[in-house]
Parts: C-alpha cells; structure tokens; sequence
C-alpha cells in the first residue's frame, strides 16, 4: 500500500514544475490519495475529513521541493500530521496519590478485555508494583474462570465472585480488599458489550461511580473497521475514558482504528496488545503506527531491534562485503547468530514494509535457521569462504553431516549465490525506497 | 546511513533463509505445527468426570448433559436490527431528497464507506448507479435508493443454498473457525440450542484448548442447551480433541458434532498449519460438513484477508456474521462473498440463543437501507 501511495504521489509530482509551493489541483490529487490511503487502512470517514482538512492546511503553506523528492516529502508531512494525533510519545498510566490506583477495563465483546486485563497486571507487578485483578464479567459464560486462570500464569491475585453477583458490587469489594491489603493497583475486568445496549452502558457508568476510577481504558480490536468512532463516542459518553488499550496488533490490519479512537477521545492509546503470551502487552508507539497505518512497516523498531543486536562496525563491514559480492557463508552464519537476537525472523520479517505479503513472511522460516545453520556448520572453514568450491561430492558429505538432504544444500548454495547477485544490484539499478530514504534491492518489496 | 545497513544486512539473511523455506514447502515433507508458546503450563487439576480409558494418554472427558436449558430473557430484536439499520438509513434519508446531485452520490459513496464494504467497491457501485440514474433519467433522489437495494442485492448470489449441511449419515460435522472475539462459542452455543429445540442430538467438540477457560464456557453452552460436550486437558493437542469427539459422536450416534477452535490470527502459519490438522484429522474417519467462518461485522477491510487465509487453511464453507446488533454493519461480509465467493450463511444479532437468524440477502440489504 505505501508503494502504490508512493508511486500515485510520485505520478503526481512528475508534473511539479522546480521548487515552491503547491499548485491547488495538485493538492486536491495528493489529498485523494491520502483520502484513499487512509480509507483503506480502515480509519474512520469522519475522521479522514477532519484529517484531510487539517493536511491541506499543511501542505498549502509547505514548500516541496522537486530535487528532495516530493512524493516523501508530502508522506512526511502526513506522518507528522498522523502523529500530532496520535500522541508525540508512549504515555504510561497514570499516578494516583491515594492508593490503590483502580484501573478500569471496558470495550466491546471480543476486544481483548479479559486478556489484556491480564497482560496489564502482569506487566505493573513487571514494574515491582502489587496489582490485584478483579473480575466483574459476570456475563460471559466461564469469563470469571479465564481470568483466575489467567492470574494464576500471571502470579496476580484475582478478586472473584460467584457468578450471579452484581458488578457492581464486585468492583466494590474488590476495591474494599485491594485497600485493606496494601495492593497498589486493581486492574477490573468488566462484562463485554455493544455500544448500544443502554442497560449495559449504564451498569458500565455504575461501577466506574463505584470505584472512582483513575484511568479508564477503552480496550479496542486493531482490526476494526469504520465503527470505531461510534464505538469510541458511545463509551465516552458513558464514562471517562482516559485511555485506549489497542489489541490484535499482531495481526496484519493496518489499524486506522487507532487514529479513529484519538481523534474521536482526544486520548492517548497507552498500550498495544502484540501476541497471545501474558508478556505482549507493549506501550504503544504513536510514530510506529502512523507509519503502519501508511502502510509503511515497522521500520522504526526494525532498526530500534537490529541496533541492539548487531555490533556496528561489524554491521558496516558485512554491509561493504554485501555490495562487493564478497559476502561467505562465515559471515552469514555470524550475522545470522545476530539476527536470531532479534526474536523470531517471522516477527522481524513483519516488520519490513509489503513483506507480509511475501510467502517469505512465513513462520516457519524460523524453523529453517536451525537447518540452515546445521549445513553452513557442517562446511570447511574453506568452502564457506570460498562458495564456488562446494562440488557434488562435497555437497553430498555437507548434506550427510548436517543430517539434510543434497537437494537441500543445492538450494541453500543456489540461493546464497542469488542474494550475493541481488544484494550487489545494490549499488545500481533500480530500487525500492522506504522511508526516510532508505532503499531495498528490486523484489524485496511490494 | 546506518539503518540501511541493518536493514540490508537483515534482508539478505532472511532472504537466504526464506528461498530455503520456499524450497521446502514445495517439495520437503510437511513441517509438523508448531505448539503454541505459553508462559508458563496452567496449573488445572484433571477434570472430575474423566471416562477411565487407560490407553490413551489424554484421556477425553464427555460431560453428558445434566441440567435443562436455563432461561434466558429475550431482548427485542426488532429493536436490536433497528438500531443496526437506523445509522444508515438516517444517512440516505438526508442524501436523498430532491434530484440527484453530485452530493447526493458522495453521501450514498460515504454511506456505504461507512459499512465496511470498502472504497473500491463502494465507488464502483456509485459509478454504475450514476450511470443508470443518467440512463433513465431519474430525477427523484429517493428512487436511488431502490436502485442502490437491487445493486447491492445483485452482489450477492440471491439464489444461492445458504442453509448449512447436513449428513446423510449420523454424525454430520460442523467446524468453526475464526480470529480472536469474533464470537466463535457463542455461536456454537446458538447453533446448539437451536438443534436442541428441534430434537436433534448434539456434541460439542472443545477443541479450543490454549484459551483459558474456553473449554468451560463451551461447558456452560452444553449445559444449558443440553448438549454432550467432549474435552481434554488444557493445552492438549486439539486434533486429539476433534478425532475423539467424532469418535464418540459416531459411537453414540449423535446427529451433529460442532467442533470449537481456538481463535487465531491469520497471519500465525503454525496456528493455521494447526487448524488444517484438525480438519485433516476428522477426515480420517469422516467428513466435515460444514467449516463456518465467524466474522465480527465491527472487522473492517482487514476481514477480506482473514477470510481468504481461513478458507485456505480450513476449507471454509460459509460464513457467520456476527454482532450485527451493534451499530457496525458487516459490510465486509459483502466483499467476502463477492471477492471470494463464499456464502454467508447465518447472521448474529444479538446475545441470547434465538439471536442466530439465517442470512438473507434481501432483507439484509432492506433492513440496512430500509
């Protein structure tokens, strides 16, 4: 998507005379573009207009320039403009003076509420802080057992009772105990319901007047479509919303959900569910998902993870022998120990822009490393430094010691060679950009 | 600059690797799934009614049914649809009055953005109602309206069988798959009560078994609808699971087995490579009649992609569009069926059992724009 939102904005800026501003039609080109962009990255209509709105003002009085590539600089422009409302940094919860801080968890069905109820405890006690879970679900068959259960993984003490009872009360007591036994947080869980069920909004407005939350969290599916903003609007209306939870982000939607439920609460989304373990609940990061909204990948906290797990002089070294064509399988095999530091290359894959739709973005790729490894370990130190000396014979031994196949050895030898070649087009040709001007080799992206 | 080399470097690793894995998936033999990663095991004690079966490890545990239904209070479902209905309609009562204008397509354009259906279908219906109301020289905007009702009815295959699979054979078998709270149990637990109440025998298959509790809940389901249901321990394989219940369905000749999944993110290959083996291994006995995709009509245009990876994954036969007592419309389900050709097949509005009502598309698209 950010290609063809990078090439539709380059079509347009072919006919930009030098430098300047902005004539009005190219504008109005640029500003359907994003209008589209934005529509298909499931933002909601009302809020893509205001949006719109706000970036024609921008961009009426910015000055492209023709030479700095104008299709990347208006992409800046609407990044910055996605970030102004989004929220510039990770805002955290807030702090109470009188203990316990009641944190208060609402959303649809289905959302995540109980999930990442329990992600948020595990992640305060992460923070040396005494959460008590409460569960006020007394609606969803089991939902109180799920969320003990929960707890128990977690090491949180959850606060139930029988079902029957009144969430009200619940919350209640729950609170009444947290106090008498020093906990420094409640996090409450509550029963999942539809934006337009009167009856159960209102229970919502109880038991926040019951236990007089400090932060209420409006827990939102990233795969959410137009009805964000109704879904937003109706629980602010009922009570105080202070904080969106976004969950599912480990999916592959883009998310305009998120920018839906600012805009519409004018609040910040404090964290992001990403994956199904107790631990993958992460503070959100409004720059990343502006980007990811473009469409164009996680590249920030690609490079943010690659930082931390190469050295980089090494990084810089391997990086010249790429371009020379010089690239071994020793090297490989050290950069690839350096990548494994990453997480799992499926997660690290996901992170690049339009690689999700490759088949290369695929889990198992995980599961070749140790394969791939086992070769490479199972070559001389000469044939890995000298690839082209790997005949039959020795790719029938490679194949006997690393417990895989000759085809297998082919493959990898075959492929290698391939990367070396691309990877060496580098220098040259055509190539795909991302952004902030960095470029990848033809067929890597899209 | 810096990054770059990062992401070079990163690149050409993963593109070694992933030329390896294309290789393999051709033509290598077939990558077991993968477990699920868990924190830490759940501590559960074994369930009480465990049936003593020494030989197998995971032993199943079938809950027969004990108590009857409980009463469930009916909410107003007129009502429910109402609401559902009332954000669109109100739209197009404004958009269309007088003749025709330039406005008048962008609101209807806006109205069906607004549903979920997606921009590019959405323009494309404008563009071929612009063309017809030109060609017979509609003045009124409100006779948009009918053309707009037969233009998203012509999306659909009107004629089309929607009506889920039986077997001719006892036990016909009903998988259900989906990603995370979309409704995938509550769905069960409405199909259940609605054989139930038409005096057809039936076992649910708790074959979700990384969610906490999700056996439990399915367990609620069973009681209350009077269902046999078949479980494992927490975090045994699920294919066990399925390839259990079916047996038992078979045994005691129960007319419908519905198999629960786990809720999963399409985009997680070994979880998807999990789901095709529980399919796979209720094919070893018998056939799976039904593999029903449940959809949350809040999902937007991410729900296409879902549907496509679910139907490749589990062979997907129909879907169930849920939620659609809310004020979300479920336009996605539209560009489901159209794009992929798969029926919806049923439609959830609302919580308690009668709430499953079977899709229409006429009176679905005359309830949205009624």
């Amino acid at each position: 998507m950010f290609d063809t939102l990078s090439s539709r904005l380059d079509d347009i800026f072919t006919r930009l005379r030098s430098r300047g501003r902005l004539s009005e039609k190219q504008i109005d080109e640029v500003l359907r573009e994003i209008r589209l962009a934005l529509l298909e990255a499931d933002v909601s209509l009302r809020v893509v207009k205001a949006f719109v709105k706000d970036v024609r003002e921008r961009a009426e009085r910015a000055e492209i320039h023709k030479s700095l590539t104008p299709a990347q600089q208006v992409i800046k422009l609407v990044h910055a403009a996605l970030i102004d409302v989004l929220g510039h940094e990770a805002a955290g919860l807030e702090v109470t003076s009188t203990p316990p801080r009641v944190v208060l968890m609402a959303g649809l069905q289905g959302s995540g509420k109980t999930t990442a109820s329990a992600k948020l405890a595990l992640l305060l006690k992460g923070q040396g802080r005494k959460p008590l879970l409460a569960a006020c679900d007394l609606r969803r068959p089991a939902a109180i057992r799920q969320l003990a259960l929960l707890g128990d993984q977690a090491g949180v003490p959850v606060h139930t009772e029988e079902a029957g009872a009144d969430a009200v009360a619940v919350a209640g007591h729950a609170l009444k105990y947290a106090r008498e036994e020093g906990f420094t947080d409640v996090v409450v869980d509550t029963a999942g319901r539809m934006n337009v069920d009167a009856e159960l909004m209102a229970e919502l407005g109880r038991v926040a007047d019951a236990v007089q939350p400090t932060e209420t969290l409006l827990v939102c599916d990233a795969m959410t479509g137009q009805d964000a903003v109704n879904v937003a609007e109706a629980f602010m209306e009922e009570v105080d919303v202070t904080g969106v939870v976004l969950t599912k982000l480990d999916g592959d939607a883009r998310g305009g959900a998120a920018l839906s439920m600012s805009y519409v609460t004018g609040r910040p989304i404090k964290f992001a569910g990403v994956g199904e373990k107790l631990s993958d609940l992460e503070p959100f990061h409004p720059d990343r998902m502006a980007s990811r909204i473009l469409g164009m990948g996680d590249v920030l906290t690609l490079i943010e993870k690659a930082e931390s797990a190469f050295d980089q002089a090494e990084a810089k070294t391997m990086e010249e022998k790429l371009r020379k064509a010089e690239f071994t399988f020793e090297d490989f095999l050290s950069q690839m120990q350096a990548l494994k530091k990453m997480g799992p290359m499926s997660q690290v894959l996901g992170m690049l822009p339009g690689m999700s739709k490759l088949p290369v973005g695929d889990a198992r790729v995980d599961e070749q490393l140790p394969k791939i490894e086992a070769m490479i370990r199972s070559m001389t130190l000469r044939e890995r430094n000298n690839p082209q000396l790997i005949n039959g014979s020795r790719r029938r031994r490679i194949a006997a010691g690393s417990g895989t196949t000759v085809q297998d050895v082919n493959q990898l030898v075959k492929q290698f060679g391939q990367v070396r070649k691309m990877v060496k087009a580098l220098s040259g040709g055509k190539r795909m950009r991302l952004p902030g001007g960095m470029k990848l080799p033809p067929g890597m992206g899209t | 600059m810096d990054a770059l080399v990062y992401v070079i470097v990163v690149v050409a690793i993963i593109a070694v690797a992933g030329g390896i894995f294309l290789y393999t998936r051709r033509g290598g033999p077939e990558a077991p799934p993968r477990p699920r990663e868990e924190v830490e095991a759940p501590s559960v004690e074994a369930p009480e009614e465990a049936v003593e079966e020494p030989a197998v490890e995971d032993a199943p545990t079938i809950t027969e049914p004990a108590l009857p239904p409980v009463e469930v209070v009916r909410p107003s479902l007129r009502d429910r649809l109402k609401r559902s209905r009332k954000f669109l309609s109100d739209r197009l009562a404004d958009a269309l009055h007088g003749a025709p204008d330039d406005e008048t397509w962008e609101d209807v354009e806006a109205a069906l953005i607004q549903a979920d259906i997606g921009v590019a279908t959405a323009t494309r219906i404008v563009d071929d109602l612009r063309g017809v109301a030109r060609e017979r020289r509609i003045t009124h905007a409100e006779e948009v309206r009918g053309l707009l009702a037969d233009e998203l009815v012509s999306l659909f295959e009107v004629e089309r069988d929607r009506a889920l699979n039986f077997a001719p054979e006892n036990p016909t078998v009903w998988l259900v798959v989906g990603v995370n709270g979309t409704g995938k149990t509550t769905t069960i637990g409405k199909l259940s009560a609605d054989l139930g109440n038409r005096g057809r025998t039936v076992a649910l298959a708790a074959a979700d078994t990384f969610r906490a509790a999700a056996d439990e809940q399915l367990g609620v389901w069973a009681e209350r609808t009077g269902a046999t249901l078949v479980k494992h321990q927490p975090g045994a394989d699920p294919g066990a699971v399925a390839f259990d219940a079916y047996k038992h369905a078979r045994a005691r000749n129960v007319d419908v087995l519905i198999v629960d999944t786990a809720g999963r993110l399409h985009t997680k290959t070994p979880l998807m490579d999990e789901l095709s083996k529980v399919r796979r291994v209720i094919e070893k006995e018998g056939v799976v009649h039904e593999a029903l995709l449940v959809i949350d009509a809040t999902a937007g245009q991410n729900g296409l992609v879902q549907a496509k990876e679910f139907a490749e994954a589990a062979g997907v036969t129909g879907v169930v569009l849920t939620k659609l007592d809310g004020t979300a419309k479920g336009g996605i389900a539209l560009a489901i069926e159209e794009t992929l050709g798969i029926p919806i097949k049923l439609i959830g509005v609302g919580e308690t059992t009668e709430d499953l009502e079977p899709f229409d598309p006429k009176t679905f698209i005359d309830a949205l724009l009624a």
